[in-house]
């Protein structure tokens, strides 16, 4: 299998609403690398999120390319005219959102086998047995029978976390995900994925968690107005900040 | 005429009436709801299916039909269907229950295709956003995801339509179908006495329907059950 330095190339993304009365991304143009974790901050509006979440077309991008493994996921069609299949890219960009979004109807372990098998074919005994090890690692695997409504809000996402890895993902997209915790569950989810990120995993991260970019992102990304204003090293977007909307952002955010 | 002959009248039609008038009545009444029901869930989901379909003239389809069924009276539905389909399709010639089966199916299936829409569309739109990050495509999210959801929104309310299909089978008398209605009509024929028969089918058609709330109630607490958020 082909290897690529550069996981996913974004050119010139725009996301327009009300035929371009809102512009969410007015032209955003990023790498992302193997391995590279990647926080992005801004303040709310800025088009954090919605980047996020074009990378795996959960919104549809107005104008510009997603070059994914080499691939081009924004055209429905390749240049051969074969139909592009999203899922099948999807499966390999594992995201976590702000609200868990765990399936109430299906225990833990439900909910980390159902894609699995239901979409790889990945034997059942096979995907509960990666799932249970999957669990352990982040210190649930006593809850594998529970139902989400039995966990707290940090072990929910824990288990969301997990339940994007049993797809064995090339990258992780995480969409503020302790925005809806409690403080002292933040730690916990942080932990687990300060964890991950040690493990070479490539990470696109949104949030508001300044100390979590600082310490384990490699690149840090400023946005406001559905642009990136600032890019660079941890140091140098929070101890160098140039852009005087950063520097402004920094000051409200940073005590 | 005072109260206590009333009321006399009433124990004596009932007692004379309930084998041969009544239970066949309920008979009637029940079946017809049941037919309707079951069958108009089964098309109400299929138009439900069209009424969210990425192809837009199905769409339209589909909003079209449930508009004018439920802009336009019931009793009028009746009266079409009853008069046009022996007309159009000789298969249903004499057939007069079959007709206005057929009728009040096409006209709860309008009702039931929005209870099944909105039931579906309750269901967080970030279960839809999760199954699909995951890779799953648009049927396994609906199959695995969507729907066993869904249906706890869907069940209770096909259960109030079934009661409010009780009470409009009484429309069905029009026809005399046989149902708690038309008997009411053959007991006052026989008897010459309005207000009794009215009044026993009156409480039949509370019992009934009384009844079946309650143990619908019963039966959608358990679906609650263990849901709490």
């Amino acid at each position: 299998m082909e290897t690529y330095d550069k996981l996913i190339q974004v050119k010139n993304l725009k996301k327009h609403y009300n035929k371009g009365v809102i512009k969410a991304l007015d032209g955003v143009t990023l790498d992302i690398n193997k391995g590279d974790v990647i926080v992005i901050i801004g303040p709310s509006g800025s088009g954090k999120s919605s980047l996020l979440r074009s990378l795996n077309l959960l919104e549809e991008p107005t104008e510009g390319t997603i070059l994914f493994e080499g691939v081009d996921i924004t055209k429905k069609k390749d240049s051969n005219g074969k139909k592009l299949d999203i899922d099948k890219h999807r499966q390999k960009m594992g995201m976590v959102f702000q609200h868990f979004n765990l399936f109430p109807h299906k225990t833990i372990l439900q909910n980390m086998t159902v894609a699995p098998i239901k979409v790889k074919g990945v034997p059942q005994a096979e995907a509960e047995k990666k799932a249970l090890e999957l669990l352990g690692r982040v210190g649930l695997a006593d809850r594998a029978g529970a139902y989400p409504i039995q966990l707290s809000g940090g072990q929910k996402q824990r288990v969301a976390i997990v339940r994007a890895l049993a797809m064995e993902p090339d990258v992780m997209l995480f969409d503020e995900p302790t925005s809806a915790l409690d403080p002292e569950m933040v730690g916990e989810v942080l932990d687990v994925m300060k964890k991950l990120a040690k493990t070479g995993m490539t990470m696109v991260v949104v949030t508001h968690e300044m100390g979590f970019a600082k310490e384990v992102g490699n690149r840090v990304i400023f946005m406001d107005e559905g642009k990136i204003l600032e890019e660079g090293s941890p140091d140098a977007i929070f101890n160098h900040p140039q852009n005087p909307r950063l520097k402004d952002f920094l000051s409200k955010v940073l005590y | 005429m005072n109260f206590a002959t009333i009321g006399q009248n009433i124990v004596k039609l009932t007692i004379k009436y309930w084998d041969k008038f009544l239970i066949t009545g309920m008979q009637y009444t029940i079946s017809l709801a049941a037919l309707t029901v079951g069958v108009g869930a089964v098309i109400g989901a299929l138009i439900a299916l069209l009424r969210m379909s990425r192809i837009a003239p199905f769409r339209w389809i589909a909003a079209v039909y449930t508009e004018i069924i439920r802009g336009t009276p019931m009793l009028l539905q009746l009266y079409l269907f009853y008069f046009a389909l022996p007309q159009l399709i000789p298969f249903l010639n004499k057939k007069q229950y079959l007709c206005v089966a057929i009728a009040l199916i096409c006209n709860s299936a309008a009702y039931v295709s929005e209870i099944i829409r909105s039931g579906i569309q309750a269901v967080d739109i970030g279960q839809t956003e999760a199954a699909r990050s995951l890779g799953m495509n648009q049927s396994l999210t609906m199959t695995q995801i969507i729907l066993p959801q869904a249906i706890k929104n869907i069940l209770p309310a096909l259960g109030n339509e079934f009661i409010m299909i009780i009470k409009d089978t009484s429309l069905a008398s029009t026809f005399f179908i046989g149902d708690l209605m038309t008997q009411c009509l053959l007991i006052k024929g026989a008897t010459y006495l309005t207000m009794e028969p009215l009044i026993m089918v009156a409480v039949i058609y509370f019992v009934l329907t009384f009844v079946l709330t309650k143990l619908l109630g019963v039966f959608e607490r358990r679906l609650r059950r263990g849901d709490v958020r």
